[in-house]
């Protein structure tokens, strides 16, 4: 771990104190988790003290954990990642926070503080149905006007459940229930631990 | 008197000036724009969630339909993920490749982007000019990857394969007699670097054509300068970055800041503007273009002088040789395996991120271990910036709209996904 890294564990561990639910060091990127009750708090921190000055937040995503490594997980479905980036100290950080309800995620949002969130967020409610508490204006950004569900959830099918076409006997688009079967080639598979090690075998 | 009310048009999604599909509702007090409305995702594609689906070196050509006009820069952020992950060492060679190719791409990007963004406002000669260099630098994509815009050239450990030894010749049809074909194939004759080596000899001359033409513009200073002006702080709390982070002023390249691949051996400099305005993000993206001229001449001097392996000899995330597999069996198994069933990464998570030409290009990469992706995001550039357009477009006229959507760089490819 570079001194610069560490330095950044420091200053957290120093500033954010308890908040902290998980911190680690890993491919040369520092990962922060926070409670969900401690998020806007902690973003604010992170934003303003002058030992950590993240002025960006350059990426807010949704994932979806409740396939992970063929059921091997356990913790909350739904969280929120957070990459931030301090251009007056060149680094950065990834910030995660687990929505505590499973069946109805409900995060608070981040646009007061950072106003680039504000699409981000429209995408993870979209794509995941994660709601931030706070957005200004809530609405799908990327999928059809109309659409029904959320679908980068691992239980929403690759190939959706509805498709469009032009119907010339009532001379208008159409929306009809998919004609296609979801086909994939290669099965997903997860081998044992030393399988696919670089320089095993 | 009658009641004057805001109306509000709807610009795109076939537009002209959209670049792509973009659905722009725009409310009006007059002719002033009280409020744009930015509607997208009528090209959204589930890039993220195909890449589920597909095993990790499948997903590489997707990436070059992301940001279709820099494709190689999105594949570099992905395979830079995935080496991420694997902890796989990059061939120094192959990072040269791959430094010089961005640059080709930074080139091409910032051609179209200036060529197209003069023809939105009015200049129509620009794109002919741009589009004249742009062919030369596509027969530069075809000689490396076989393909003129979908590349698929960067894989995870290196890049496909080395430098072409010959450039592809013209030859004469109905259209092309003997003399043009040779005029075209002079340049042509020797390997790929010379060609290569002889556009940057060409490029500097043709940037001073763009400048004669555009810098000092009346017209075009009258439709950029102090259009879409946005203050470093605004600029930094919208998330954006590259050129339109650097035309408020901030000085922040994450080549020269996180160098990446061999950028930290590199001599080139980053231009800064200081106004904020369209007209200083496009003298940013003008000297950009002469900085990336500056970094494919190092490359190519170096290339010339290092030959060596481009891609890893990790036989569990790069194909073996042909000529092995032909004879060893436990090769012909790799490959057999590889492009089967695919390479498995080890659990862990991972963000990369590189200096694309349009920003801040992330790719953040979930692993739970399989030969699939568990989760891919891509964080594109284009996406915080085209959100910010109402802030940008407010209290501007209507027909300033494309004046900001040019200086955006919008590629809908790449904010869609």
């Amino acid at each position: 771990m570079s001194a610069k890294l560490e330095a950044l564990c420091q200053n957290l561990q120093n500033v954010l104190g308890d908040r902290i639910a998980g911190l680690k060091t890993l491919l040369g990127e520092v990962t922060l988790e926070v409670a969900a009750g401690h998020y806007l708090e902690t973003a604010r921190i992170l934003r303003d003290h002058p030992d950590l000055r993240f002025e960006q937040l350059m990426d807010l995503t949704g994932v979806d954990y409740s396939t992970w490594g063929d059921g091997a997980w356990s913790g909350p479905r739904f969280a929120a990642v957070c990459h931030l980036t301090s251009v007056s100290k060149n680094w950065r950080l990834r910030l995660r926070v687990f929505a505590p309800d499973d069946n109805f995620p409900v995060l608070p949002s981040v646009v007061g503080l950072w106003n680039s969130a504000n699409w981000y967020e429209r995408e993870a409610f979209d794509l995941y149905g994660i709601l931030f508490e706070g957005h200004p204006d809530l609405r799908r950004i990327l999928s059809d006007y109309g659409f029904v569900g959320h679908p980068f959830r691992k239980d929403f099918p690759i190939s959706g459940y509805v498709e469009m076409r032009y119907d010339p006997d009532q001379r208008r688009v159409v929306y009809q229930p998919v004609t296609i079967e979801p086909r994939e080639n290669t099965p997903r598979i997860i081998r044992e631990d030393s399988y696919g090690d670089v320089g095993h075998g | 008197m009658a009641e004057i009310r805001n109306y509000t048009i709807n610009f795109g999604p076939q537009h002209p000036a959209a670049h792509g599909v973009l659905r722009l509702v725009l409310e009006l007090d007059g002719e002033v724009i009280v409020r744009a409305d930015p509607h997208i995702g009528l090209l959204h594609r589930a890039t993220e969630k195909l890449a589920e689906t597909k095993t990790w070196l499948q997903t590489v050509p997707y990436l070059d339909r992301l940001d279709y006009v820099s494709m190689m820069c999105n594949e570099h952020a992905y395979v830079m993920a995935v080496e991420k992950l694997l902890g796989v060492e990059v061939p120094i060679r192959a990072q040269y490749i791959r430094v010089m190719m961005d640059e080709v791409t930074r080139i091409l990007n910032h051609l179209l982007n200036i060529g197209t963004h003069a023809l939105d406002i009015g200049a129509m000669t620009m794109v002919l000019y741009t589009f004249r260099e742009r062919e030369d630098l596509m027969d530069v994509y075809e000689a490396v990857s076989g393909a003129r815009l979908h590349a698929a050239y960067y894989r995870p450990g290196g890049v496909y394969r080395d430098l072409p030894d010959r450039m592809p010749q013209y030859v004469e049809n109905k259209f092309k007699n003997a003399e043009t074909v040779k005029r075209l194939n002079e340049a042509r004759q020797g390997s790929l670097l010379d060609f290569l080596e002889d556009f940057t000899n060409r490029f500097p001359t043709y940037v001073d054509e763009y400048e004669t033409l555009l810098t000092d513009n009346r017209i075009w200073k009258q439709r950029t300068v102090g259009v879409g002006v946005v203050s470093p702080e605004r600029a930094l709390a919208l998330g954006f970055s590259g050129p339109m982070l650097r035309g408020s002023g901030v000085e922040w390249d994450l080549r020269k800041k996180q160098p990446y691949e061999v950028y930290d051996r590199m001599e080139f400099d980053v231009p800064v503007g200081v106004n904020g305005d369209c007209y200083d993000r496009y003298l940013v993206r003008i000297e950009e273009m002469r900085q990336a001229n500056r970094i494919v001449r190092q490359c190519i001097d170096w290339l010339r002088k290092n030959p060596g392996p481009v891609i890893t000899d990790n036989h569990k995330v790069a194909p073996p040789p042909r000529e092995k597999m032909k004879a060893s069996m436990e090769e012909l198994i790799h490959h057999f395996k590889l492009f089967t069933e695919g390479m498995h990464v080890p659990p862990g998570e991972a963000y990369a991120a590189i200096e694309h030409p349009k920003g801040e290009f992330g790719v953040y990469a979930i692993s739970d271990g399989g030969n699939k992706p568990y989760r891919i995001k891509l964080r594109s550039p284009g996406f915080p910036h085209l959100a910010a357009t109402d802030e940008m477009a407010k209290g501007h006229m209507i027909a300033d709209a494309t004046a900001i959507i040019g200086t955006i760089d919008l590629v809908l490819g790449d904010t869609d996904r």
